[in-house]
């Protein structure tokens, strides 16, 4: 008796929901990702505070820092300086039949200088960085905490946000703008060999070419704008790491997302970061 | 099945001679090294501690029996403070750690000693860097004396010889000597070893035993020891408590466990034979 008023209640009961049932799993698919990604930005938020938080108390974490220095500064050297060079012989390519069809040819050292300082030489770098840096922290961190390493650095007392996240972001901010710096002069150079090789230039005359009109601004704004892009490639490579669960398919998912977010949020603060150096240096 | 809450009283507990010795020299004036109460711990719906006490007296080994997934990890991660609790107290050294800040938590941790279930050695440091790292982040040590410190912890556990080796190049059994040796390099009022001889051979995990009651006799060490395995939890512990459905269901000796009658610890200790 019991039973079969059970059933009758569980046929009624469903009877309600069905109707309604649309509009739920409707507002349930919308809703499930953009509450994903607002939990996501919250537990980011809470990372960035303990970070900073653990930033201002001793020790500073000096000889992890210069680890850190040379893991993302002088091992990312060669790759980005292949990737300026590359990008320099393409555009001198390029730019080179486009400008001497509209016969601006004298034109060609400047166009490359202007174009890989400003744009192409931060982008290049923040998303080669974003690739290799980002990937080895979301892996490496993400293997530390699968395997309980982060917890054993905390059951020690110390802060495994300073000693791995705060020096991996830091290195990331102070080394970026110097690798831009030498994407930018393998790119000029790159440039200068392909347009030399056609209609020969001494490197000298293709510089005072290049920056001729070019003010301290056009060189600074751009390159230093390439720090943001390390705060951001740090900040999510380490977040992506050090919440990284399940084994190694985790730290799979932890190097894969570290890179694709890291270069989705590079990309985003170019748009921002140049719309705001052309308001405030014009 | 009958899960009877018969707690053995300390005195009972007396029974065994070791534990009866170590208890009578505990001063009363001086709180326990551990104390938990009321502790619960929840992960979603699954509720894995619901209402533990345990005290832990200094120089007393406690080794916590149980199923899998009875929170027998959590309960060490818990008093290490690597996890909180929902609700509940934890008392380290006689001082709350649920509601610290991060560096008076730190403060507590650096009294203890740790060792993990996969040892959880840094796999980008040598051995002897493993066993330097608490010693050069928390001691004041000049590095002459910490090398010094280090290799007598090595030689402790027999590990002296594989100073330079990465801890991708050791067994278990090492790693598990390493962890054990990280984990006293602060010289800690409290010890917390989760699974020492999980994993590892009978032979392998007898000598764990022994180092863990070498350590005993040469420590006043507050040990609380996870463990399934009986055979290590008869050699080492002064008393055993048996967690199920998150609760210590029974406590007292190995013998007095062993004698209780209790259908679920005899369902538990009918393999030990």
């Amino acid at each position: 008796m019991n039973y079969d008023a059970k059933v009758s209640r569980r046929w009624i009961s469903q009877d309600v929901p069905q109707a309604a049932s649309p509009m739920r799993s409707i507002f349930a698919s919308l809703w499930s990702p953009i509450n994903g990604f607002l939990e996501w930005f919250g537990y980011l938020g809470i990372f960035t505070w303990r970070v900073m938080r653990s930033t201002v108390r001793r020790p500073f974490e000096g000889r992890e820092l210069i680890r850190q220095l040379d893991e993302v500064g002088s091992k990312s050297l060669p790759l980005i300086a292949l990737a300026g060079a590359a990008i320099g012989a393409v555009l001198a390519l390029e730019t080179r039949y486009s400008l001497i069809r509209f016969g601006a040819k004298s034109m060609l050292p400047a166009a490359i200088v202007f174009s890989i300082i400003h744009e192409t030489g931060p982008m290049v770098t923040g998303l080669v960085v974003a690739g290799r840096v980002g990937a080895g922290i979301g892996a490496e961190l993400g293997s530390m905490k699968v395997t309980e390493q982060i917890d054993a650095i905390e059951a020690s007392g110390v802060n495994p946000y300073k000693l791995l996240a705060f020096t991996r972001i830091l290195a990331c901010v102070l080394m970026l703008p110097l690798l831009t710096l030498a994407a930018d002069f393998c790119g000029v150079a790159a440039g200068w060999i392909v347009d030399t090789l056609a209609d020969p230039i001494s490197f000298q005359k293709f510089l005072h070419a290049g920056f001729a009109g070019a003010s301290f601004n056009d060189f600074l704004a751009p390159t230093f704008r390439t720090a943001v892009f390390g705060l951001i490639i740090g900040t999510i490579a380490c977040f992506q790491g050090m919440r990284s669960e399940g084994g190694t398919e985790g730290v799979g998912r932890s190097a894969t997302s570290s890179v694709v977010l890291s270069s989705l949020f590079v990309i985003v603060a170019d748009v921002v970061l140049v719309k705001l150096i052309l308001v405030f240096f014009p | 099945m009958m899960h009877s809450d018969q707690a053995v009283t300390p005195q009972a507990t007396e029974s065994n001679g070791k534990h009866a010795t170590q208890r009578s020299t505990a001063n009363p004036a001086v709180a326990p090294p551990v104390v938990l109460r009321g502790l619960h711990k929840s992960f979603g719906a699954q509720r894995v501690l619901d209402g533990i006490d345990l005290t832990v007296g200094s120089g007393e080994t406690l080794v916590v029996l149980g199923r899998s997934g009875t929170g027998k990890s959590v309960l060490l991660k818990l008093i290490v403070g690597l996890q909180k609790p929902d609700s509940g107290s934890i008392l380290i050294h006689g001082q709350e750690i649920t509601s610290s800040n991060v560096e008076a938590l730190n403060d507590i941790r650096r009294t203890m000693g740790f060792l993990f279930q996969n040892a959880a050695l840094y796999d980008s440091l040598t051995v002897e860097e493993n066993v330097a790292f608490p010693l050069r982040r928390n001691g004041k040590m000049s590095a002459a004396v910490r090398r010094d410190r280090v290799r007598q912890l090595l030689a402790g556990v027999g590990m002296e010889k594989d100073l330079q080796k990465m801890p991708s190049d050791l067994s278990g059994g090492m790693q598990k000597r390493v962890g054990l040796a990280r984990a006293l390099a602060l010289d800690p009022g409290i010890l917390l070893l989760d699974e020492p001889t999980a994993g590892l051979d009978p032979i392998t995990s007898r000598e764990i035993d022994e180092l863990i009651l070498k350590l005993q006799e040469e420590r006043d060490v507050a040990s609380i020891v996870v463990t399934h395995d009986l055979h290590s939890a008869k050699v080492i512990a002064d008393r055993i408590v048996l967690l199920h459905q998150g609760n210590a269901v029974i406590e007292g000796t190995y013998e007095e466990l062993d004698r209780s009658g209790d259908e679920f610890v005899a369902e538990f200790f009918k393999h030990d034979s």
